[in-house]
């Protein structure tokens, strides 16, 4: 469904936009050409190796390199004091919160390991097989410390410390002197208390998840090139190129200007290449054995020693009087940052009641840290928790209410003008759309059998705008190229083509989109944050219309009349005025192949920070069947309704609904990191670590909604977020009512839905 | 030392050099260049390296290089036939069946391992097939319909 309003810019009709073209870099990647962060090589590069800790939380009080610098091959040892110390600050441009003195020494340790596969020490050497050896041969004196491997451990009385030195911040009460809490703050508006005395149902839960892993296919790999001046190329396969050489120019203590980074293609993400590990490693390597360096993570290390997100204890308290209108929310989220500050928490906070209208609430969230590897960014951070615990207790509601569960959610959802409770005002939105769409979908209708249920759930994500720039270039033929600075990690190209075509008024295939490194286009932050289609298309939007401007000049000097006589429609200049004097309008072709004699090439450009992301809203419907022998679920059906603003290439706005929803089905259902007594992950492989697979989910059914982004030239708000936060409520409250349990706790694996069963019967 | 082994890879006669305990996965990549061949895990459990042997849907990674002699290994590289594309390739395009594109060679190799042996295969049929591709992006959703749909079409080319 299309559901224009009437608000501009979307009446108009577009006619690339909104149409799927095959995208432009589709042929290389069906036939193995597309080259991804591991497939490059250099003559007489080297193999990085880098040698973990073995402990959860040791001392490191000396490490011997002498016997692995001996091994025949080995061409340099590196260590964390090989690396200068780098000052507390922000790591700009990523998703989610860091400090750089947290990545540099996440990258490779000084004092102390923090988790079980910390990095510290790496290796080059002439064969893969020898790096591993000389890593063997690295001696390491570790002084063995007590880990501290869940959030009770470590807010415990007389817990293990991990970071002495460091103190809580935020507001009080705040732990007196060290301990493992990073941070504790409070938000929230009205008076809570009057707003649950004024309810006639009050509904409290609180939840677990465990960690888990964004998954990606593609380990993290880098090949740096570093000369005898110290300035590095590095081909990476990143989220962000320009963020790679900012934070690796960090860890290193070089100039931005000494390292450039080219994007290889990227095989997924999902937050968990918004960092850096390897790369500053590759360049210093590579420094000191004056050759090129590649360095490839295992799965082994991707899981034990890259970005998974939080483990979380949430606890959330929501009122509502009898016809349904919630009257207060309370929540209290407790979040794990892994061995360095900076969970998602402060992002979960803000989520957690946006969707509803709720005049009093608390907030309250914890920051701790704990010996398992740092999280990272992953797919709309600390929001689908938050929603877990949201959405399960309005579920709760509903069904004490009497309620059907969308009208519940009908009867609070947020819409235009209303105040959110992490602050702004929604500008046009498309949340009531979307519960619309849901509770009028044949799925919601549709007949259950025995041992089935239906779960309803909500999910929103900010978005995010931060900085682009664009360059479209006309050929001397009248095609184009679009050059951005995002690496293409789902169909991006294509719709940078798109939106330039739109504006150009030529054939989305004449326009050829371009990622470019970090010396060949302007300063531009991760792909992330579901930013891409709506801040770097704003950018190349601009730089169409820099061009189109340029192309009208071209005309109006040659028609000799002003720059305001001539319009552009469908790829032509056209003079305006009623009179035409013989003027016949003049196409994009036509006045490229005139360009020399014009006034030269026609290059526009565009370099911006994006305001007004369009927050996403979405319903998810979700059926399932419990084996109430086995504990077993399976998923038979799912709708993932939500708001695209505009979706200008609708088959990739599908591909991230359905992308997100089986990653949430995942999380809900299979996925969880693992650890023993002494923090190892035993599970740090995709045979036990189960990720869904074809033959565990259904077709998973998309409607897009398009309730255009006022802020956006063409509409567009992010999409890819907002899909993977509601599958967890959604497959919850659906296995709840399947199997008539309460639930507490993530993954609903065959052995917990079984114990819930049994508990209930 | 290192042992020499004959094969055939996309129906060229080939010869490389190993030493025992390497991988036919990282042969294809790193001696001969071959890498739309991808590495997700090394341990069998994710498909990027699905490669045809004799006609056998294998993981490149969990077979050792010198068990290759005297064998035809058929990549991704060779299923376009000159500057024909195979309907698999075309149908993932069409599907926009990918995103990143990462697990998407081994996808074709496999499922052509399936239209091979299954020219009519069922959804489940064809989900139960491709359950040892893992691909983090799409959910499946476009991949199966594309399969399904190259394989209607193969059929409707063979009548």
């Amino acid at each position: 469904m299309s559901g224009n309003d009437g608000r501009t810019p979307s009446d108009k009709k577009w006619k690339y936009i909104g149409t799927r073209p095959i995208r432009h870099d589709g042929l290389d990647k069906v036939t193995g050409r597309a080259q991804f962060g591991a497939d490059y090589a250099l003559p007489g590069m080297l193999w990085g190796k880098v040698l973990r800790s073995p402990h959860a939380h040791a001392r490191i009080r000396k490490i011997d390199v002498t016997a692995a610098l001996a091994l025949d091959g080995v061409k340099a040892v590196i260590t964390g004091r090989d690396f200068p110390n780098v000052a507390s600050e922000a790591a700009e441009g990523g998703e989610g919160a860091g400090d750089m003195a947290d990545l540099a020494m996440n990258v490779i340790a000084r004092d102390k390991a923090l988790y079980h596969g910390h990095a510290v020490a790496a290796v080059a050497a002439t064969t893969a097989r020898i790096a591993e050896e000389a890593c063997k041969r690295i001696a390491v004196d570790y002084e063995v410390l007590k880990p501290v491997l869940s959030l009770d451990e470590a807010l415990a009385k007389d817990a293990p410390i991990l970071h002495e030195n460091a103190r809580a911040t935020g507001h009080e009460p705040l732990p007196k002197g060290p301990s493992n809490v990073a941070s504790r703050r409070e938000m929230g508006r009205g008076d809570v208390a009057k707003g649950f005395a004024d309810a006639d149902v009050v509904v409290e839960r609180e939840f677990r998840t465990p960690m888990v892993h964004q998954g990606y296919i593609e380990p993290h790999a880098v090949l740096a090139r570093t000369g005898q001046d110290g300035r590095a190329v590095v081909w990476c396969c990143t989220q962000g190129a320009f963020q790679v050489r900012a934070y690796s120019a960090k860890v290193l203590g070089v100039s931005t200007d000494m390292i450039k980074v080219i994007p290889t293609e990227i095989g997924g993400g999902f937050g968990g290449k918004t960092t850096i590990y390897g790369e500053p490693l590759a360049i210093l390597l590579s420094r000191k054995a004056g050759r090129p360096v590649k360095l490839v993570m295992s799965r082994e290390e991707v899981f034990r020693a890259s970005g998974p997100t939080s483990g979380t204890h949430v606890r959330v308290k929501l009122g509502a009087t009898r016809d349904g209108k919630l009257t207060a929310g309370e929540a209290v989220l407790v979040y794990e940052a892994g061995a360095f500050k900076g969970s998602p928490v402060t992002a979960a906070m803000m989520t957690v009641f946006a969707p509803y209208k709720l005049a009093n609430v608390r907030i309250e969230g914890w920051d701790v840290v704990v010996n398992k590897p740092k999280v990272t960014a992953y797919r709309a951070p600390g929001a689908p928790m938050a929603a877990l615990a949201v959405e399960t207790v309005l579920d709760e509601l509903a069904e004490q209410l009497g309620l059907d569960p969308i009208d519940l959610r009908l009867e609070n959802a947020v819409h235009e003008g209303v105040q959110a409770t992490y602050g702004p005002k929604y500008r046009a939105i498309g949340f009531v759309e979307t519960l619309r769409a849901a509770k009028s979908h044949p799925h919601y209708k549709a007949p259950l059998g025995p041992n089935q249920g239906r779960g309803v759930a909500c999910g929103f994500w900010f978005n995010a705008g931060m900085s682009s720039s664009a360059n479209v270039s006309i050929n001397e033929d009248g095609s184009a190229v679009v050059v951005t600075g995002n690496p293409d990690i789902g169909g991006s190209r294509a719709s940078m083509a798109l939106m330039a075509a739109e504006e150009l008024g030529i054939p989305v295939e004449s326009v050829r989109p371009v990622v470019a490194d970090t010396e060949a286009i302007g300063y531009t932050d991760v792909t992330g944050g579901s930013r891409v289609t709506f801040a770097t298309g704003m950018a190349v939007i601009e730089a169409a219309r820099d061009v189109v401007r340029q192309l009208r000049a071209r005309a109006a000097q040659i028609w000799s009349v002003e720059l305001d006589a001539v319009g552009w429609e469908d790829g032509r200049a056209v003079l305006l005025a009623e009179e035409k004097n013989g003027h016949e309008p003049l196409s994009l072709a036509q006045l490229a192949a005139k360009a020399a004699n014009t006034g030269g090439p026609i290059v526009g450009r565009a370099a911006l920070t994006a305001r007004g992301a369009g927050p996403g809203f979405a319903t998810h419907l979700c059926d399932v069947e419990v084996d109430r022998e086995t504990g077993a679920v399976k998923v038979l059906r799912y709708t993932a309704v939500q708001d695209a603003g505009k979706a200008i290439h609708p088959s990739y706005v599908e591909g991230q609904y359905q992308g997100g929803v089986a990653q949430g089905i995942g999380w809900a259902l299979n996925e969880e990191y693992i650890f023993d007594k002494s923090g190892v992950m035993e599970n740090a492989g995709f045979l036990d670590y189960r990720m869904p697979v074809a033959s565990d989910l259904p077709m998973i059914d998309t409607v897009i909604v398009e309730v255009p982004n006022p802020m956006h030239p063409h509409g567009v708000r992010g999409v890819g977020e907002t899909p993977i936060v509601p599958p967890l409520a959604a497959v919850t409250n659906a296995v709840q009512r399947a199997a008539r349990v309460k639930l507490a706790e993530l993954p609903i694996s065959p052995p917990r839905l079984l114990e819930a069963i049994d508990r209930s019967a | 030392m290192k042992i020499h082994v004959h094969t055939r890879v996309n129906g060229e006669a080939t010869e490389f050099l190993c030493t025992p305990e390497r991988s036919l996965l990282e042969i294809l990549r790193d001696e001969l260049q071959l890498t739309g061949t991808k590495e997700g895990c090394a341990t069998g459990d994710c498909g990027a390296c699905s490669v045809m042997l004799d006609g056998r849907l294998v993981c490149a990674c969990l077979v050792l290089a010198p068990e290759v002699e005297g064998r035809a290994i058929e990549t991704i590289e060779g299923v376009a036939k000159g500057d024909q594309i195979h309907v698999l390739q075309k149908k993932f395009l069409e599907h926009a069946a990918l995103q990143c594109g990462i697990c998407t060679p081994g996808f074709i190799i496999a499922a052509k391992a399936l239209l091979e042996r299954n020219p009519d295969p069922s959804e489940e049929e064809t989900r139960y097939w491709l359950a040892g591709n893992l691909c983090r992006c799409t959910g499946y959703d476009k991949i199966i319909h594309a399969v399904l749909d190259a394989a209607a079409d193969l059929r409707g080319g063979a009548r």
